[in-house]
């Protein structure tokens, strides 16, 4: 039996209309630790984790061929697929906060999943806040727009908002794109915290992010993944492959 | 240092800058005349339809009923006759086409059923309500046996309205960002969820607005119900707020109107325009909700 949190992926090829986004991904992610995937822009960092939560089907023209096992489950046979995506959190580069108050942002995902105790909500609300690092600066305003604040508050707001029901795996896409070098040096130190509780898969253009987080690192281009390896090894001088110290090196990408 | 003598012209006025700002003014007059010319048709028609409708506007006017082969009394007949049809109508309309609008905005994919059910309400709303009142007189009246009533009449302006309401709804939700909705699905909301939480309420306003305008066009159109139920007159009770029964044929302004302006002769002046001034005030009146409510929606826009 797999431990909660692993993924396997298995021959995994998404196309967009004619366009190939993943060609042939395998990749098998244990469960905790963190996850680190790199690679250039347009190699298919954002399509494998949509193909994570399925919410890539919702897309026009797509198709998706191979499998995802998650805790040794097809994804495909699920068949709720919401409670799929519940047991995933998603924060995408640009920070989305949703027209309601910052506390109802939080407790939107908890409340879909029918929790609705005051205390039990409250309750939540402070430690997925308190997790993105944003407690302090909002606790004397959650009932203000979550959409009227700054992109970086907003951006931790989608990390407080995934970190609400409690995912087995937290996907993080570039999420430090909008935030501050001293607010991402803090979420980072959550996220070391957290990767005891959960499998985070941390996608980014800063190989310096990798190389800090990262237990183990994907390097993927054009829709491949190139080499996957512990993170010392991947940013050694030697990591086996000429693409992958190319890239880490800052020689091509 | 040898450019100092240029720095300073270089804000001057050449002869390419004064052009410009020229036709800048130019096109800003006239564009702000064109403005002003929109308002004097509307206020010279409302101000004159009022001091020639002033000495028959009374109360008693409004819920007094037709007297003396409609030379005297009211309009109370034809205003409920009215408001019945735009109620029924209402009734029909709005359920369907709001849940239309949801469906094709929010579910349906982009394939060639939706394309060709998107191109069909888009044409239907361009159809003229003359058609419709020969397809209402043909569907309710004849074919479904409903004969010439309220309820043909009310169906045949439901048909009518549908396609702007469905187009209204759509355009009112397309207004709400993708991507709020795709934060939702990626915290595990299904649809449903997704529109009744955040779609909705951010859309309603919009939604509302819609309909409201489409009641005026129930209110104002005498094409429609004079194929499918309107009458010259009927016998009603003055202030009599149930006159008909749904399966009655039934008095309405905008044919009320039309009848004693070209059909009966010497009715007063002043009551033409007294009926007109009151089917303008309906529309006017309906306009006004619209517009409040939007701004009010305006107003606490959340993002």
């Amino acid at each position: 039996m797999p431990e909660t949190g692993s993924i396997e992926i298995k021959d995994l090829t998404v196309r967009y209309r004619n366009k190939i986004a993943l060609d042939g991904v395998s990749l098998s992610i244990p469960a905790k630790g963190i996850y680190a995937i790199i690679g250039p822009a347009n190699s298919g960092k954002t399509t494998l984790l949509k193909s994570i939560n399925r919410t890539i089907e919702s897309e026009a023209g797509v198709s998706v061929k191979g499998q995802i096992f998650i805790d040794g489950r097809n994804t495909k046979r699920i068949r709720d697929i919401y409670e799929l995506r519940r047991r995933i959190g998603m924060v995408f580069p640009l920070p989305v906060g949703l027209p309601l108050s910052i506390y109802d942002n939080v407790a939107y995902a908890p409340r879909i999943a029918g929790k609705h105790a005051r205390s039990e909500l409250d309750e939540i609300v402070e430690r997925s806040l308190r997790q993105a690092a944003l407690w302090d600066e909002v606790k004397d305003r959650l009932k203000s727009l979550g959409t009227m604040l700054s992109g970086g508050q907003q951006q931790r707001l989608t990390i407080a908002r995934a970190l609400s029901h409690d995912p087995e795996i937290l996907c993080l896409d570039e999420f430090s794109i909008a935030v501050d070098p001293v607010t991402t040096m803090r979420i980072e130190d959550v996220l070391v915290e957290l990767k005891n509780k959960m499998t985070i898969i941390l996608v980014t253009n800063l190989v310096q992010q990798a190389r800090r987080l990262g237990d183990l690192t994907c390097f993927m281009n054009m829709g491949k993944v190139v080499q996957v390896d512990e993170t010392e090894k991947m940013f050694s001088d030697n990591p086996g492959n000429q693409l992958t110290y190319d890239y880490v090196h800052g020689v091509f990408g | 240092m040898k450019n100092h003598g240029n720095t300073k012209n270089l804000f001057a006025a050449t002869e390419l800058i004064n052009k410009k700002l020229r036709a800048q003014r130019i096109v800003k007059w006239i564009f702000g005349l064109m403005s002003v010319a929109i308002l004097i048709p509307l206020v010279g028609l409302t101000t004159c339809l009022i001091i020639r409708a002033w000495p028959s506007l009374t109360w008693d006017f409004l819920t007094d009923v037709p007297k003396q082969g409609m030379r005297s009394g009211g309009i109370w007949s034809a205003l409920v006759g009215t408001m019945y049809t735009v109620t029924f109508s209402l009734l029909v309309a709005v359920p369907v086409g709001v849940m239309a609008g949801i469906y094709l905005n929010e579910y349906a994919r982009d394939n060639w059923f939706t394309r060709i059910v998107n191109l069909a309400v888009v044409n239907l709303a361009g159809v003229p309500s003359i058609v419709h009142a020969l397809f209402g007189l043909g569907a309710f009246v004849v074919f479904a046996g409903l004969g010439k009533s309220i309820l043909s009449a009310s169906l045949t302006l439901a048909i009518m309205t549908l396609p702007v309401i469905i187009v209204s709804t759509k355009e009112a939700l397309l207004a709400v960002p993708l991507t709020f909705r795709m934060a939702c699905w990626n915290l595990g909301a299904s649809r449903w969820q997704t529109i009744r939480t955040i779609v909705l309420p951010n859309s309603i306003g919009g939604i509302l607005t819609g309909i409201i305008l489409q009641v005026c066009r129930a209110a104002g159109e005498t094409a429609p119900i004079m194929f499918t139920g309107a009458v010259f007159y009927k016998a009603v009770q003055r202030g009599d707020l149930f006159p008909y029964k749904p399966t009655e044929q039934f008095m309405a302004l905008s044919y009320h109107l039309h009848t004693i302006s070209t059909q009966v002769p010497g009715v007063p002046e002043s009551m033409l325009y007294a009926t007109a001034v009151v089917l303008l005030g309906f529309v006017l009146a309906f306009n006004t909700i619209a517009i409040v409510l939007r701004t009010r929606i305006r107003n606490r826009k959340k993002w």
